[in-house]
């Protein structure tokens, strides 16, 4: 079973899920004695154990103070029920129906440390068989730290925590899944209920299809692999030039098969490929127009390069005290620099602007390519749809993107985020997903009203991956998607197992906590808007240039032999990288993006047409909403961006109830005026606890329960300015060089 | 976000074009399209071709001319044009660049270096001593005063709707914050500036100090810059006092005088234990000491506490600004932006100076009075002080309470602009010159970037402020202190900056602004929050994008405007049903409409 995740798709394993209680007989089994000292449980949720009294730290302050209470390990969560009754937190607007805020889902816990004294160790089970930690210390991935004394507790209790419960929760977290999956059979039928206006999930062939149509894109569908006849590693459905054989499809297996991710407006399109462009001149051949491939690898950094960054990087926001933060502070800027993070992101971001330079600009196909075609390439690949196509910007937009690029483009999700804690997967741990929405929020940020999703959209996207019940996140690709959803559906009385999808939001957050999801600034294309662009835009090209039969005609078969490299000079192939990289070459390199980037800026802005980031130092920063959001110190009560924002949603409210109060006069003219009567009954009562003022920065992750506070004051600030260079004479000097004065 | 206000004023106001250069048509003739100051004169004409080194679109040629207050450039051929519009105040330094035999192509010009983080660079054709002429007036008109001119404050013609020398009253603004009470007098002992040279004629001090012991302090008090009140809190009483550093000197002298002052301050609200911000690091304090200054030692001043505040003097904050201006002008630092910036130790001084700020203004919520000192009391206790005042008192973050501010703690207490920035001065290398007013206005701008509702005045006002803080178009940030003020007659014979801002106000108005007075703001003094202020240190770079308006705010705006909208045609609905031929039941359609915050739903579809 464990196996058959982690491997990626292997063999399909053994059912298992019929040896566990079913969630029907767990919940008759709890109810009648559900302890006071027990978080609501999940239906097929367990505890496994226990330890109580613990004394969980409070976050605020280093003072050794905290709360007593319970801390118990489930088969989904690390949770901690306070002895101390909870007050009922009316403004707690943006509650996690699966998890709350003192609980941890197995999959999103980090690293688990030892405190002893005044040492932190990293636990491993070695560790623990001699000593047990009087604390430990929690670092989650989504960057919430907890600290959690055991002195308290019974030895025992507390070893068998650590052992079974936290240590072991790797092996504990497949199980979880599966089961709490099952509980939402009834939340999932939003893809029912929303069939026009829904997230396209792209595992049918109607999406593709109409992706296809939507960009006008010319190419062939493959329904060839809908049982994954063709390869395992490929989708369900998917798109290649029109030229692709029968035989192609079958030789190639999925490597080296330009697959069609998107189509300019002039024709070309964009395409990756997993290994080496064998099928590189079908491209070529496909819309006649010359074509640009990219090896993502020259000079993109790899995964593990990724890895190792992100780790370097997470740590300045993993505070286990506030001497330590302060400490940091003084080097922030440099420390932020040798972590690297932010370069990477400036590459992606760099890189999708030469490949959308290519398509909009010289109108020529491009072909990324890399040896998994499924991590930087869907990188670069959604991010250049984003830059292009607005309506990727959209919420149901980026959704579908998401699903088009990522879950049907095979990323290993599963693999990515080594939610089992498997020690061979974790070569292959990479945040390779989060670097993409660390992408989108640098554009988002740049641009805010090019989006119709919000800031918190993305952070609460970035938490979803580890959330282990999502079926977006829990796999490798689509085969293994469905080799473990088959195998563990029990042919009997439920049908198949049902994962839920990360889009039907409703099963983390009711609708209220949604309304945070858009983006109160997105100014939806007005009608008029629209049809002014089509007129200006230039008819296709394609349909100016050929009649569509000029190049249907299929290639010779056994065309793509071994002489791709042949073919590549005559087709005039052209490398964006090697001009990228050579800045002595004919084309200059940087000096063309910045030429391009400065074309595009110096025109007024569209929001609804092409976007660009600015890749200037102080324009990439960082997200401070999801790595800032959980550090008390440095929240700003009463300000940050949401102190604006919430003001224009609460406008937008307003201007939006005038309108339809407009709208039904319209209505009522005719038929007395009871439509205004109903108005005033209709009212929303709650205005959404917005209320700007007493909103703090970390909105609407942390809610201030505490007006009054006292401020954060830096510590140990001066040491930096005085080791420096900076205090040489010049710190020393008068002001204003004044004589001393006499006094009688 | 926005541009340099050119020092064009109320008549012409640039909108939407570049920073650096504004897109006007060659309709006109070739300079005619500038609208010159009243009380502005042409003083050159250059008619033979200049080049206009410009960094970021290349060389442009053109012509150039020279007025008693701007130098105006426009090229002739790029389209769209490239105008330079640079007030001759902020120009810093004029140098001449190659020589009569230099080679090269555009190497013989002049090189312009502004105080407003620019450079400009000119060249000229070599023949005929071309630039002598252009180089001559430009060095004599930037630099007035060390030619005995006056600045062009003194010529402007300007008038406006209002007068900004009205803005700020002393006696008003004690009113205001509730004094002469029972603890607190008002004295006129400075009335002709005997006391102290560089303070105001009107001091509030402890009431049961007399003016015969205010006299003994200052004799205590480098330049007799006695501790005085520069706010007081409404409720706990608590009040920020601010003065010089005493002259302690090497042999550790006492003066009983000072020490019974400043318990008279701690006495006046039943503070436990005065507190002494000393904004200097602890080592120059020491070292103040053999220059006769010093600090408060404990054994003197035993219902004090000291606090030192690491705050570094101005020469390092003059060398940390130019270090700045090294990595980003021309051309923003690519490689390694984020450690160079850190090399600046630019955010690291804003860093300080808030949280020093912040730990003045926690002290007074606390119902602690509190002392600030420096060494002189004119630089880093004016940002202290009047930082502070901006966390606790709501009025300074309006757009006329930011003004009385300035006035009162910067202007009136002698921060000296006219050392500082150097008005019309040529001495470029001066050592009295550094940026701390520069520095004190970043400061501010960090704190609305942290709380963009809190204020209700806008980036531009702060952008604006700074420009004429160079540009010597107003009297405000004229002459070091209140005395040179009088004599030079400034009141009466230049405009106040205030005229111009208050005269078209709403450009300068914050549409998000949430009054909400009794709320203290605490910044986050920590690096994860403070930023450059690209809008203003970068702003010369066309690829930063200049916004006039923050997306944010124009969506505002959008929303506002269709909000009224809507009102207007439901009132107008409203009356057509309300007319006789409509329903008797008219009374219940929705007569409140007008009072749209009852409306206020929930969000549920993007607009």
């Amino acid at each position: 079973m464990l196996s058959s995740l982690g491997s990626g798709g292997g063999k399909t394993a053994k059912p298992s899920f019929v040896s566990y209680v079913t969630p029907e007989e767990i919940k008759s089994e709890k109810e009648p004695y559900k302890k006071e000292n027990q978080p609501d449980l999940l239906p097929g949720e367990v505890v496994f154990c226990s330890a109580c009294p613990v004394l969980k730290y409070s976050q605020d302050d280093m003072s050794q103070r905290g709360v007593f209470g319970t801390l118990l390990c489930t088969n989904f969560r690390v949770s901690f029920v306070s002895d101390e009754v909870q007050v009922e937190e009316t403004c707690k607007l943006f509650k996690n129906k699966l998890y709350g805020e003192n609980d941890i889902p197995l999959a999103c816990v980090d690293n688990i440390y030892g405190g002893y004294e005044d040492k932190k160790k990293l636990i491993t089970g070695g560790l623990l068989k001699n000593k047990y930690p009087s604390k430990i210390i929690v670092h989650c991935k989504d960057l919430r730290v907890f600290q959690f004394s055991l002195t308290y507790s019974k030895e025992e209790d507390a070893k068998k925590l650590c052992f079974t419960g936290v240590l072991d929760h790797n092996n504990v977290v497949m199980k979880t899944y599966l089961r709490s999956s099952s509980i939402d059979n009834n939340a999932v039928c939003f893809v029912e209920m929303q069939r026009k206006e829904r997230t396209m999930l792209f595992d049918c062939l109607e999406d593709w299809t109409q992706d296809m149509k939507r960009t006008k894109g010319n190419c062939r569908l493959v329904t060839e692999n809908s049982s994954f006849e063709l390869s395992q590693k490929l989708p369900q459905f998917f798109i290649v030039p029109l030229n692709v054989t029968d035989e192609d499809l079958v030789k190639f297996q999925g490597n080296g098969l330009p697959m069609w991710c998107w189509s300019h407006h002039s024709g070309c399109a964009l395409f990756k490929t997993a290994s080496l462009p064998l099928m590189l001149t079908a491209v070529a051949h496909n819309h006649l127009y010359s074509v640009k491939t990219e090896d993502l690898s020259d000079t993109l950094p790899t995964i593990q390069d990724i890895q190792l960054s992100y780790n370097k990087f997470k740590q300045f926001f993993l505070i286990d005290n506030t001497t330590e933060f302060w400490m940091s502070d003084m080097k922030w800027f440099s420390s932020l620099e040798n972590c690297g993070w932010l370069d990477m992101i400036r590459q992606c971001l760099l890189k999708a602007v030469e490949v959308v330079e290519c398509l909009e600009k010289e109108n020529t196909n491009v072909l990324i390519m890399e040896e998994s075609g499924s991590d930087l390439c869907c990188v670069i690949s959604s991010l250049v749809q984003l830059m292009l196509d607005p309506h990727y910007r959209t919420l149901l937009g980026f959704q579908s993107l998401v699903q088009k690029e990522w879950v049907a483009g095979g990323h290993a999700f599963l693999d990515r985020s080594n939610q089992l804690h498997l020690k061979e997967k974790v070569e292959s741990q990479s945040p390779v997903f989060l670097l993409f929405l660390e992408c989108v929020w640098q554009l988002h940020q740049q641009h805010g009203p090019a989006f119709q999703f919000s800031e918190t959209y993305l952070t609460v996207l970035s938490d979803s991956v580890h959330v282990p019940v999502f079926a977006t996140f829990l796999f490798n690709n689509d085969s293994h998607r469905a080799n473990v959803l088959r195998a563990e559906s029990p042919s009997s009385q439920r049908g198949p197992l049902n994962c839920p999808s990360v889009w039907d939001w409703s099963v983390q957050f009711d609708c209220r906590a949604q309304d945070l999801f858009t983006n109160p600034l997105y100014a939806q294309k007005t009608k008029q808007d629209r049809s002014q662009r089509k007129s200006h835009r230039p008819k296709h090209q394609r349909q100016l240039s050929l009649p569509s039969s000029a190049f249907k005609t299929p290639t010779k078969k056994g065309f793509f032999k071994d002489e791709a490299d042949s073919l590549k000079k005559i087709l005039g192939v052209k490398r964006i990288s090697r001009w990228m990289l050579s800045p002595s070459s004919d084309f200059p390199p940087m000096s063309s993006i910045k030429e391009f980037y400065e074309t595009w800026q110096a025109k007024p802005l569209d929001y609804h047409g092409m976007l660009l980031p600015c890749l200037d130092g102080p324009s990439i920063r960082v997200w401070m909403q999801r790595y800032l959001r959980w550090i008390h110190d440095v929240q700003i009560l009463g300000g940050g961006p949401v102190a604006v924002l919430s003001k224009v949603s609460e406008l937008l409210a307003e201007v939006q109830e005038l309108r339809s109060e407009l709208d039904r006069h319209a209505r009522t003219v005719t038929s007395n005026h009871r439509g205004a009567i109903r108005t005033r009954a209709k009212t929303a009562p709650e205005n959404l606890a917005r209320s700007s003022v007493r909103l703090s920065s970390s909105f609407p992750f942390v809610t201030s329960r505490n007006w009054s506070f006292k401020p954060a004051i830096p510590t140990s600030m001066l040491q930096s300015l005085m080791m420096s260079e900076v205090a040489g004479d010049l710190a020393s000097r008068e002001d204003d060089g004044s004589e001393p004065e006499t006094v009688v | 976000m926005y541009f340099l206000m050119d020092g064009c004023g109320p008549l012409n106001h640039r909108v939407g074009s570049g920073p650096w250069a504004s897109r006007e048509s060659l309709k006109m003739g070739p300079l005619a399209d500038v609208t010159l100051l009243p009380g502005e004169e042409r003083v050159i004409e250059h008619d033979k071709d200049i080049i206009y080194m410009c960094p970021f679109n290349g060389a442009l040629k053109g012509k150039v001319f020279i007025t008693n207050y701007r130098l105006y450039f426009k090229s002739a051929d790029a389209d769209p044009a490239v105008t330079l519009n640079v007030p001759l105040g902020v120009i810093g330094r004029v140098e001449k660049m190659g020589g009569a035999s230099s080679r090269g192509e555009n190497s013989y010009g002049l090189d312009i270096t502004c105080k407003d983080m620019r450079n400009l660079r000119f060249a000229l054709k070599q023949e005929g001593h071309s630039r002598r002429d252009i180089f001559d007036i430009l060095f004599r008109y930037a630099f007035p005063v060390s030619h005995g001119l006056p600045v062009f404050a003194y010529l402007s013609q300007e008038k406006y709707e209002e007068n900004g020398w009205n803005v700020f009253k002393p006696m008003e603004e004690f009113r205001r914050q509730g004094l002469p009470n029972e603890k607190w007098r008002i004295t006129f002992v400075n009335e002709t500036y005997e006391l102290c040279d560089t303070y105001p004629t009107i001091l509030a001090v402890p009431f049961r100090s007399s003016d015969e012991d205010l006299r003994k302090v200052s004799a205590f008090r480098s330049r007799g810059r006695i501790p005085v009140l520069s706010w007081i809190h409404r409720e706990n009483q608590a009040v920020i006092c601010r003065c010089s550093q005493p002259l302690v000197g090497m042999s550790g002298k006492r003066n009983k005088d000072d020490e019974r002052y400043l318990d008279l301050i701690r006495e006046a609200n039943g503070t436990a234990k005065l507190t002494i911000y000393d904004a200097r690091p602890s080592v120059n304090a020491v070292a103040n000491k053999a220059t006769g200054g010093g600090y408060e030692g404990d054994d003197a001043y035993q219902n004090a506490e000291l606090v030192f505040l690491d705050i570094h003097n101005i020469h390092v904050m003059r060398e940390s600004l130019k270090k700045l201006k090294d990595i980003v002008y021309p051309n923003v630092e690519e490689s390694h932006w984020l450690s160079s910036l850190e090399s600046t130790h630019w955010l690291e001084h804003i860093k300080l100076v808030i949280s020093g700020a912040i730990q003045v203004a926690d002290k007074i919520s606390g119902g602690n009075s509190v002392v600030v000192h420096c060494s002189d009391g004119w630089d880093r206790t004016a940002q202290l002080t009047s930082l502070a005042m901006l966390m606790l008192d709501g009025h300074y973050r309006t757009l006329r309470g930011f003004q009385v501010l300035l006035e009162k703690e910067w202007i009136s207490f002698g921060h000296k602009f006219a050392s500082r920035i150097g008005h019309g001065d040529k001495n470029h290398a001066d050592q009295d010159r550094s940026p701390i007013f520069v520095q004190f206005i970043d400061c501010v701008w960090q704190m609305t970037k942290q709380f963009p509702t809190a204020f209700e005045f806008n980036e531009r006002l702060l952008v604006t402020i700074l420009d004429h803080l160079f540009s010597c178009r107003f009297g405000t940030f004229l002459y070091n202190c209140e005395s040179a003020r009088d004599t030079n007659e400034v009141r009466s014979k230049t405009v106040s900056l205030w005229s111009l801002v208050n005269s078209e106000a709403s450009s300068y108005q914050n549409p998000f602004y949430t009054p909400e007075c009794s709320r203290v703001l605490y910044p986050v003094a920590s690096m994860r929050h403070l930023e450059l202020w690209v809008t203003y240190y970068i702003r010369w770079n066309p690829r930063i994008r200049q916004q006039q308006q923050s997306p944010v705010e124009q969506r505002y705006m959008e929303l506002l405007a269709l909000r009224d909208e809507y009102l207007k045609k439901l009132e107008e609905l409203q009356l057509t049903d309300s007319s006789p031929n409509s329903s008797h039941l008219s009374n219940s359609s929705t007569p409140n409409a007008a009072s749209p915050t009852q409306h206020i739903t929930h969000l549920h579809t993007p607009f």
